[in-house]
């Protein structure tokens, strides 16, 4: 949406890093240290009313560098439209990045799911832990290097369970 | 000739293994055990189109100590598997299997880590269904070929019961 | 002078309401702290159906998806196709043509009522109202046989393609939706009967679960949750897609109370709009095409597979190695019967996608069980997850 873009362009000016229109979707690719900034006044701005977050991604372009991005999908009820925030993170061994959770409260299980299967750590999140894999699973599955069927670790998991239960 | 000529018509005989598997088979009550979407044709089996009830079955318990079949309906997770194998411990017997479905038969379309690849690595089933989900016709028949399995049950005889206890351990 | 007898310090009482239990919404755990009969504490614990759906897709071309995504939620089954469909078409940059569309909306909206009827067996059936179920199953039986007679699959038709549709509509489905469409208005109102003035259902609904149109946005409620708390919000009818801006239809508000009365009210009202949109779609569907006329997209016609050499190149390579759509990344949503439903799809120019992420509707809404639960009775945890109308392998993938 240029509207956004544009206000961000303005209010953030130095943490944009690019705006990319395809088929109709505004994607506004920004540096991750201040996105909680960012959120909450794309939230509270009265001309684009964020006020809904649709989804929180974790992306891994392993071999490619920076290696880990989060993507969030925002709607505003106001305008009827969309607007793509997208961040590289910084590291590719311990990614991480502030969680969005103190902004949109929808955003408590998107983080841990982006945690769970890609590894992403959410700074500041209330309970950061595993979501949809047991607890003690080992691996961030949709990282490229995890294969479909499952490791090792994987494939011994249901024993080890069975077993530590007798 | 015989006691039959006596008695007239008034009293039955069999034998004492085949009149307790007719009974164990016109009333065999389901665990509840739906999974996921075979879960849904497993219950559209037992509403009004394909009333489950003709067969004594329309009773799914809850409870597995008040069940006698499992039917296994939906895939079945790494993460789901320990509470399954637990039910199945709780069951008293006798006690059938029903893997209904690809995904409980073996896994179906989800060849990923979370899955469990069939439902037969971890307990000894009776009966497999396949399908995606499985018609209500189908299900039925693999409960009707249930039953034929359940009807001719030697449970008397020492050699079978030794079988069995040995399929469990192998379980 | 009696000594004062201290007051007993109780303490909370944690029960798992465990993944098995006897309402019918799959493997969901709720870890529930009980001071007495008053939760204190609702947690639930998914991924007891986690299957690993968006990690498989990296390994597919894109039609070989379309099987797992319907079994996204498997209760909507075409509907998930639907949004998906939608997604790789808009990242193709391919416009479906007109009756591939309306039959679209058909199927789609059939499958919603499907979903809603069942919704109201089970939710009805946790509560104690056994009725509604059996009643409604007569409804959806009829659906399925449509689903059945447009591709062999009952709750999984697998019918759309990316591009259209796999093959025109067969002899006969018309008058049978007719058929259903005339006779549906009366047979909602046998379910309406049964609950909608029920004092016992009342009792159970009526502010239980209740969540303001604010709130609701901010813990990302969509579809028909958050249209029960009074947000007028309609993917069909504000951002919409596939023609169903042709049609005319209401989007219900129920009683904005936001609590699972008004959800029910709401649910109930949408299944007979739904029936309103099949009535337009089936009167006014256009002759045409049902598969948009792109090589780079679509099979070619059996008849020239079988006689000319190009189409039979074409046709081989569409199956062996599948559509190529360009580099970029696009976010569709549609408005599934659960809520918004998204697909964020990133291509990187090759026949398998690079990421796939499902926006799930239940995964969302049920996030906010705990501040739903939180101070109320454990039978009322029953209402609300039936009012969340949750489905697992949604909320798991």
């Amino acid at each position: 949406m240029h509207l956004a873009a544009d206000l961000l362009k303005k209010q953030f000016p130095s943490e944009i890093v690019e705006v990319v229109e395809f088929r109709g979707d505004t994607t506004v690719v920004v540096k991750p240290e201040r996105i909680r900034d960012i959120c909450r006044f794309l939230r509270d701005d009265p001309t684009v009313a964020f006020k809904y977050l649709s989804m929180i991604a974790g992306l891994d372009y392993f071999p490619e560098s920076p290696r880990f991005a989060v993507v969030y999908n925002l709607y505003s009820h106001q305008n009827h439209d969309r607007l793509t925030l997208k961040a590289y993170l910084a590291s590719a061994t311990a990614p991480a990045i502030d969680s969005v959770t103190s902004v949109w409260a929808t955003a408590d299980w998107h983080e841990r799911e982006a945690y769970d299967l890609m590894g992403i750590r959410f700074k500041g999140h209330p309970n950061l832990k595993r979501i949809l894999l047991p607890e003690d699973w080992k691996g961030h599955p949709l990282r490229k290097e995890y294969p479909q069927r499952g490791d090792q670790d994987a494939a011994t998991w249901v024993n080890r369970r069975i077993d530590a239960k007798k | 000739m015989g006691i039959e000529e006596h008695l007239g018509y008034n009293v039955l005989t069999t034998t004492l293994e085949k009149i307790v598997d007719w009974g164990r088979k016109s009333s065999l009550w389901p665990c509840t055990f739906g999974l996921a979407c075979c879960a849904i044709e497993m219950i559209v089996t037992a509403a009004n189109r394909w009333d489950i009830a003709r067969f004594g079955m329309e009773a799914f318990r809850a409870s597995p100590r008040q069940a006698d079949l499992m039917i296994v309906a939906g895939t079945v997770c790494k993460k789901m598997m320990p509470a399954i194998k637990r039910i199945y411990e709780q069951m008293t017997e006798p006690k059938w299997v029903i893997a209904m479905g690809a995904c409980a038969s073996s896994g179906g379309i989800f060849d990923s880590y979370p899955v469990v690849q069939g439902i037969d690595l971890y307990l000894p089933v009776d009966v497999y269904i396949p399908g995606c989900p499985p018609r209500p016709e189908g299900l039925l028949y693999g409960i009707l070929k249930l039953h034929e399995k359940i009807l001719q049950d030697p449970f008397l005889t020492k050699q079978y019961r030794d079988k069995l206890a040995a399929r469990r351990e192998a379980a | 002078m009696e000594p004062v007898k201290p007051i007993p310090q109780t303490e909370t009482m944690v029960l798992n309401v465990g993944p098995q239990h006897p309402s019918t919404h799959g493997v969901l755990r709720v870890v529930v702290e009980l001071d007495g009969e008053v939760m204190v504490r609702a947690e639930p614990d998914i991924g007891y159906l986690h299957r690993g759906i968006e990690k498989m897709c990296e390994g597919r071309t894109y039609h070989k998806c379309l099987p797992l995504m319907n079994r996204v939620d498997y209760l909507s089954g075409e509907v998930n196709n639907f949004g998906f469909c939608l997604a790789v078409e808009k990242l193709l940059g391919i416009e479906v043509p007109k009756r591939a569309q309306y039959i679209r909306v058909i199927l789609a909206e059939f499958t919603r009522i499907a979903s809603h009827i069942f919704w109201l067996g089970t939710h009805g059936h946790d509560l104690g109202a056994m009725t509604p179920l059996f009643y409604g199953f007569r409804e959806r039986e009829k659906i399925m046989d449509l689903c059945e007679m447009v591709s062999g699959g009952r709750m999984f038709p697998l019918y759309f393609r990316i591009g259209g549709l796999a093959a025109d509509l067969p002899e006969g489905f018309i008058e049978k939706a007719w058929e259903f469409v005339k006779e549906f208005p009366e047979k909602w109102k046998d379910y309406d009967t049964l609950l909608t003035e029920n004092e016992i259902w009342k009792q159970r609904t009526i502010g239980v679960g209740v969540m303001s149109a604010e709130e609701a946005l901010n813990w990302g409620w969509s579809g028909p949750m958050a249209r029960g708390s009074g947000v007028d919000w309609d993917l069909r009818r504000d951002n919409p897609y596939s023609s169903y801006e042709d049609f005319d239809f209401e989007v219900p508000l129920g009683t904005k109370e936001g609590d699972t009365y008004s959800r029910y009210l709401v649910r109930m009202q949408e299944m007979l709009q739904s029936n309103r949109i099949i009535r337009q779609a089936l009167e006014k569907l256009p002759p045409g095409d049902i598969k948009v006329d792109d090589p780079r997209v679509s099979l070619p016609p059996k008849e020239k597979v079988y006689t000319d050499i190009a189409s039979l190149i074409n046709h081989f390579k569409l199956i062996q190695e599948g559509l190529k759509p360009p580099k970029g990344e696009v976010y569709q949503a549609i408005e599934a019967p659960k809520g918004e439903l998204g697909f964020y799809i990133i291509s990187d120019g090759t026949a398998q996608p690079f990421r796939v992420k499902i926006r799930a509707p239940s995964f969302v809404v049920l996030n906010a069980t705990n501040k739903l639960a939180t101070g109320r009775l454990l039978a009322d945890l029953i209402a609300i997850i039936g009012t969340m109308d949750i489905v697992l392998a949604d909320v798991d993938r």
